[in-house]
């Protein structure tokens, strides 16, 4: 029998992990239900973040923050080039193609990370404390990146739901003709959609660095997870994909903790498939 | 105010409409009825900018709109409310209303704009928080309408706002454009329902198969010739 403190402290940091995959979900989601393009390339825009944080911070030994604010602006820069260079031009084509498109991208970004920085994996090294409560060890390296995963959703929620661009956003993917008869250019709202989207992956990659370690594969590594979660919430469904990455993070961490990490994903794919036949329309599709 | 010359317009090797003349005074209401599949609904689309005309010219106060997109014409001043309504079903009503009121114009006399619609719309305030698809056919008309007033047109395009309407609530409907109307707006209006629509218009148009077939002042038509070249294309 595993001790109930191990299984408390899995919990708590399966919430850790879960904010971090919410914010990666979440601009992917975004994207999707906007502009209805799947980008697979999505965590190797993160991996190039990661890679900006590598080499300001550790590197060339500037503030975190400041680090931190070019990879949010270079998240947003690579979100726009994504659209304008990959998607906008076939932007009517089947789905399909827009989707072997970003996943040509995909295999472009790895072979080049490859040759430029080669495989070596690469991590930033912090010095932060560890807090203890009741038992159970709470590193600031997970606590950081958890609270401000949790302010940039929030803020998220607040562009999305206050502002005219944001609400245009929705209004786009609910009905893109309609929206362009409201005199937004639907070309100006997908650019902005995919700039928010990258800058996601630009905060998620300054965020990840306190973690994990960054080499030309950091894509296989979240990437399918990342989809696999939008998929469980339902695709383009904001707030499936915020409850389906918690739901994930808890079942790899309490899985992890009970028998091993690898088997921690391998129950959590395996939840995935079932939930797939049971909720083919992602757990909180409306049953009408 | 809106001239129309010469319009042959389509989709992919299909054309509904063929050298479409017509035009629309300021102040004025306009009606363009004719059968399912005319190309009422075609015509409006392209005025609004949603379908490019292949050939012909587009004027609105003396300004060529010919092949502007559907957001720049909405800025220059004609709300299209489509078939169908088309409202933001996830949005709430209030939002609904806000999109209508996107471009910079209209955001600036956003205030004014929505005390002017839930003075016309009473139940559009009543229901401000409620989520647009969740209303009946009828109020979702009247958000459809609210809209496109947020973005303060000087021209109206309605595309059938009758449509899936009970007989009671088209009545009323029809009152409201009246009222619309008499607020100042020109407007052009897509109708099935022939014998309504003449009673609120100044002038019609008769389309049957992508082509004008008459035109005159409403009350000078005969209705019952127009109703029935309407109806039964004869």
């Amino acid at each position: 029998m595993i001790d109930p403190i191990f299984l408390a402290e899995a919990a708590i940091n399966g919430i850790l992990l879960g904010g971090i995959l919410a914010l990666l979900a979440l601009g992917l989601n975004l994207i999707f239900g906007v502009i209805e393009v799947v980008w697979i390339v999505y965590v190797d825009l993160v991996m190039l973040c990661m890679y900006a944080m590598y080499f300001l911070y550790q590197v060339q030994g500037w503030p975190f923050w400041a680090a931190g604010v070019v990879s949010l602006g270079l998240g947003a820069l690579l979100g726009i080039a994504v659209h304008l260079l990959v998607i906008s031009p076939i932007l009517m084509s089947p789905p399909i193609n827009q989707l072997l498109a970003t996943g040509g991208l995909l295999f472009f970004i790895q072979s080049f990370a490859t040759f430029l920085w080669t495989t070596d994996h690469r991590s930033l090294r912090f010095s932060l404390p560890s807090f203890e409560v009741g038992g159970i060890f709470l590193p600031a390296t997970r606590l950081i990146p958890f609270g401000i995963s949790v302010l940039a959703m929030l803020a998220l929620y607040l562009f999305l739901t206050r502002t005219y661009m944001g609400t245009a956003i929705r209004a786009v993917a609910q009905d893109r003709d309609a929206m362009s008869l409201m005199g937004a250019s639907p070309q100006r709202v997908y650019v902005v959609t995919s700039a928010v989207g990258g800058m996601m992956a630009g905060l998620a990659g300054a965020l990840l660095v306190f973690q994990y370690s960054v080499h030309p594969f950091f894509g296989g590594q979240f990437g399918p997870l990342t989809f696999m979660i939008c998929v469980l919430g339902g695709l383009g469904n904001m707030v499936g994909a915020f409850v389906a990455s918690f739901v994930m993070s808890e079942i790899i961490s309490i899985a992890g903790v009970i028998w091993s990490t690898e088997m921690g994903y391998v129950i959590a794919f395996l939840v995935f498939i079932v939930m797939m036949f049971l909720r083919p329309g992602g757990i909180l599709a409306r049953r009408e | 105010m809106l001239e129309l010359r010469n319009v042959t317009a389509g989709y992919g090797a299909f054309t509904a409409l063929w050298d479409v003349s017509l035009s629309v005074r300021a102040g004025e209401a306009v009606a363009v009825v004719g059968p399912n599949g005319a190309g009422k609904t075609t015509l409006l689309r392209v005025v609004s900018g949603l379908v490019p005309p292949r050939s012909g010219e587009l004027e609105l106060e003396g300004t060529r709109l010919t092949g502007r997109q559907a957001h720049e014409i909405v800025a220059r001043g004609i709300a299209h409310v489509p078939e169908g309504r088309r409202i933001f079903p996830a949005l709430t009503v209030a939002d609904n209303l806000k999109m209508g009121a996107f471009l910079p114009a209209a955001r600036r006399r956003f205030a004014e704009s929505l005390a002017r619609v839930y003075d016309l719309f009473p139940v559009l305030a009543e229901r401000w928080g409620q989520r647009a698809g969740s209303l009946s056919g009828g109020e979702q008309q009247m958000l459809a309408i609210g809209r496109a007033l947020m973005s303060r047109p000087k021209l109206i395009l309605l595309d059938e706002p009758s449509m899936g309407l009970a007989p009671v609530l088209v009545l009323r409907l029809f009152d409201l454009i009246q009222r619309v109307r008499e607020e100042g707006y020109t407007i052009l209006v897509v109708e099935q329902n022939v014998r309504q629509v003449l009673k609120i218009v100044d002038r019609a148009y008769l389309l049957e198969v992508g082509r004008i077939k008459m035109e005159g002042r409403a009350t000078e038509l005969s209705e019952e010739d127009f109703v029935r070249k309407a109806y039964v294309g004869l």
